[in-house]
């Protein structure tokens, strides 16, 4: 297809091979360490759930007790294979027993590497056949049910109580919402857990947890099956437990994750190297059961300008895209982001805005592509935020957007009512259906505002990328050059997490997810 | 018939009430749903609601089914209640507001030293949409933060910062202010939060040395103040509205 843009396609090959670069150097050093987060990801898959009688879930409970034994080097697959070995239990008994006292995994006898992973193997072909079920799920109900065009129109629901959320969602739904995305509860991302069970208490939103996925998944498939089309379910990864959450996100079948390579680092001043060895395992699942990832470059423009840093979305949309690259996932599965956050008093805003969105269309032309609303300045004036909305719902439909997540006219005033939900899907529609194809009927004038502004942004991405690569990533993040925030290597949050494995390490997931996907 | 050749635009301040098209008439607008189904009842119950939220005439001009029992409404009515905008009394901050340049003028005929503000968003709180918009260097709509201002040294700690730390830092590098930023109000998180802040503020005896100040979309002056704050900065206020403020209380409490 020609470039509407007239973007060179050279540039293009150039950024993305310096991002294929970036994500490719830190591979040897992800390959060579595991955290405490992504060994609880394996308990996870092996069907070890439950709380101690203090609430510190079962997989915690094995890990730390592993950890401070001195046996993590080895990696929880090795010894819960072991322990299999020697005492004849499933990994579930095996976590109960550890977690009464009446178990010391390190202590028991140890045998071969090679006889441990043989005792885990049916366990772990269980796990992959119950992701199997859930894929199998998703498709037979696209199949059946189907589904609406794209842009999805993806909104939120956030009360806090999931029951609560239950009602708002389905509502929703009815509505004609097609992605419902849980927020989770504030600072959730910072926990170096995932609380159990079902919960009715939360700031800003609700707990991510197994429980709350799956009540969550029967309500929207219930509304789906009312309505006659498939609902997707949206939730969180990034923060200290990227993997666990994917993981938990493939047995209870949700359909979008948020999941960001940087964003952890650079938001939440979380450890660096952690984060770049938890979203490797995190995104190997998501590649393997289906679920389409959204990175957060929608983040950068929060705190940086989306005018004078465009090239730094695009920089990390190429980022992203490689880094999911490497972990095996589909062109489908890329639900890279950008977002809507022009100053709407600048001259000519909507037409640098529609330039990059079209961009990042022609870049990506395969992925899912997520455009965030206009939230830095909203007002108030509900009024004129719905006009804000609503010109950001035409670009989308003019640029091709996938997800759309829908903007709310209150928004900056308060979590959405259930009209506001409403009242957006509405504006969404309406103007999804009357602009369809505006996209393929209007060119641009050649080395008109359009065209420049797109290939001004994708030559400064492309000095960004090659920088990048020259410097490394982990030296670039220490001197700020990503949305402005400068983050040590050995700062941040969970740190003391990051485990160098031994020769013996083994995770049999890794190698069948990866081999799995092909 | 009316001689009337002009429109009437005398008002009594001691009675004021909404202004639709012609002064008096008390026109509102609402929006909202009610967790009923959709039909003639709902709309009945809409309008006798609205009556009795103090509307004459409440007209339902707009519902729509929601789904699962719930009907949303848009309703027009008059306004029957008045308030005397003549008595009325709302707590602000009590400082000129100097431009950027101004401030920077003034500390150095006044203070002759640089002011040091540290601001954070602290608790759980993500957000730092405002306290960027306070001292970054951009600012926010074309008003330059903190640290584009003259004589001004100041540190932008980020979000989801611990009270304690920001304190820490607070006496680290000696500040003049701190200043507090809260977006996030679901069930008053930012009350709490925010008093907390205080508290640990009086419990290090340094209520008496540095200035403390909060801002949010949803703080005013008067929370601020009932929380134990200098000070308090809502919607539409930018760094010289903040900086106006710390700089004249440097000198009016003599801590030059």
């Amino acid at each position: 297809m020609k470039s509407k843009l007239n973007l060179d396609p050279k540039v293009v090959d150039s950024a993305r091979n310096s991002a294929a670069h970036i994500a490719s150097s830190m591979q040897d050093f992800i390959d060579r360490h595991t955290t405490v987060s992504t060994e609880r990801t394996i308990l996870r898959l092996l069907g070890i759930d439950g709380v101690d009688d203090v609430e510190t879930p079962l997989p915690n409970v094995v890990v730390d007790q592993i950890k401070e034994a001195g046996g993590l080097p080895r990696g929880v697959a090795y010894w819960i294979g072991n322990a299999i070995v020697q005492t004849g239990l499933t990994p579930q008994e095996i976590a109960e027993k550890m977690s009464s006292g009446g178990l010391e995994i390190t202590k028991l006898e140890t045998g071969s590497t090679k006889d441990a992973e043989a005792a885990i193997m049916p366990a772990i072909e269980e796990s992959l056949n119950e992701i199997n079920k859930e894929k199998n799920a998703r498709a037979e109900y696209l199949e059946r049910l189907g589904e609406s065009k794209q842009p999805y129109c993806y909104v939120i629901v956030a009360t806090g109580n999931i029951y609560e959320d239950v009602i708002q969602a389905q509502a929703a739904g009815r509505q004609g919402a097609d992605i419902i995305a849980v927020i989770r509860t504030t600072a959730q991302s910072l926990l170096d857990y995932v609380p159990y069970g079902p919960t009715t208490e939360g700031f800003g939103g609700t707990y991510a947890t197994q429980e709350n996925f799956r009540i969550m998944r029967e309500a929207l498939d219930e509304t789906g099956e009312e309505v006659g089309r498939y609902i997707r379910l949206c939730n969180y990864s990034s923060g200290l437990c990227m993997a666990e959450i994917a993981a938990m996100g493939a047995l209870e079948r949700l359909d979008v994750l948020l999941n960001d390579a940087l964003y952890g680092i650079l938001f939440r001043d979380i450890n660096m190297q952690r984060t770049l060895i938890d979203q490797y395992f995190s995104r190997i699942i998501i590649g393997y059961c289906d679920i389409i990832f959204n990175s957060g470059e929608d983040n950068y423009l929060t705190t940086d300008d989306a005018y004078e840093s465009a090239h730094t979305v695009l920089a990390s949309q190429l980022i992203n895209e490689q880094f999911a690259v490497v972990a095996n996932i589909k062109d489908w599965q890329m639900g890279l982001g950008h977002a809507f956050e022009m100053e709407p008093s600048m001259e000519n805003g909507f037409l640098y805005e529609l330039s990059q969105a079209i961009m990042a269309r022609e870049i990506f032309p395969n992925a899912s592509l997520k455009y965030m609303p206009p939230t830095k300045y909203m007002t108030g004036n509900i009024f004129k935020g719905h006009v804000q909305d609503a010109l950001f719902n035409l670009i989308a439909v003019w640029s091709g957007q996938s997800l759309q997540l829908l903007g709310m006219l209150t928004e900056a005033i308060h979590t959405p009512h259930m009209h506001d939900r409403y009242l957006s899907i509405e504006n969404a529609k309406y103007i999804f259906n009357n602009a369809r194809d505006i996209g393929s009927e209007v060119t641009f004038k050649e080395d008109g505002i359009i065209q420049k502004r797109a290939q001004f942004v994708l030559s400064e991405a492309d000095k960004l990328l090659a920088d990048i690569a020259e410097e490394g990533l982990f030296s670039t993040i220490e001197k700020g050059k990503f949305a402005g925030i400068k983050r040590p290597y050995e700062g941040g949050k969970g740190l003391e997490g990051v485990c160098l494995k031994d020769d013996y390490y083994f995770n049999p997931f890794i190698t069948l997810m990866l081999g799995g996907a092909k | 018939m009316d001689n009337c050749t002009t429109a009437n635009t005398s008002v009594d301040l001691t009675k004021v009430k909404p202004y639709g098209d012609t002064m008096n008439d008390g026109q509102v607008e609402m929006a909202f749903t009610l967790p009923v189904p959709y039909g003639d009842e709902a709309t009945e119950a809409a309008r006798q609601l609205v009556k009795k939220m103090g509307c004459d005439e409440p007209s339902v001009v707009y519902s729509h089914d929601m789904g699962g029992g719930y009907t949303f409404f848009v309703v027009y009515g008059k306004c029957q209640h008045t308030i005397d905008y003549s008595n009325i009394h709302v707590a602000k901050v009590e400082s000129d507001i100097m431009e950027r340049d101004e401030c920077g003028q003034y500390i150095e005929d006044n203070i002759k030293r640089d002011v040091i503000i540290v601001g954070a968003t602290t608790g759980f709180d993500a957000h730092t949409v405002g306290i960027d918009a306070i001292i970054n260097m951009k600012g926010f709509h074309g008003h330059f933060g903190l640290e584009r201002f003259k004589n001004v040294v100041s540190l932008n700690m980020g979000s989801q910062v611990p009270n304690e730390e920001l304190i820490a830092k607070a006496k680290e590098i000696n500040a003049d202010a701190i200043l507090v930023s809260q977006t996030v109000t679901q069930k008053d998180i930012h009350i709490q939060n925010l008093t907390e802040m205080a508290e640990l503020m009086e419990a290090e005896g340094l209520r008496d040395k540095m200035l403390l100040l909060c801002g949010g979309p949803r703080v005013s002056h008067e929370l601020a103040q009932e929380l134990g704050y200098d000070a308090g900065f809502g919607t539409h206020t930018y760094a010289e509205h903040v900086c106006s403020y710390i700089i004249t209380e440097i000198v009016k409490r003599g801590r030059v």
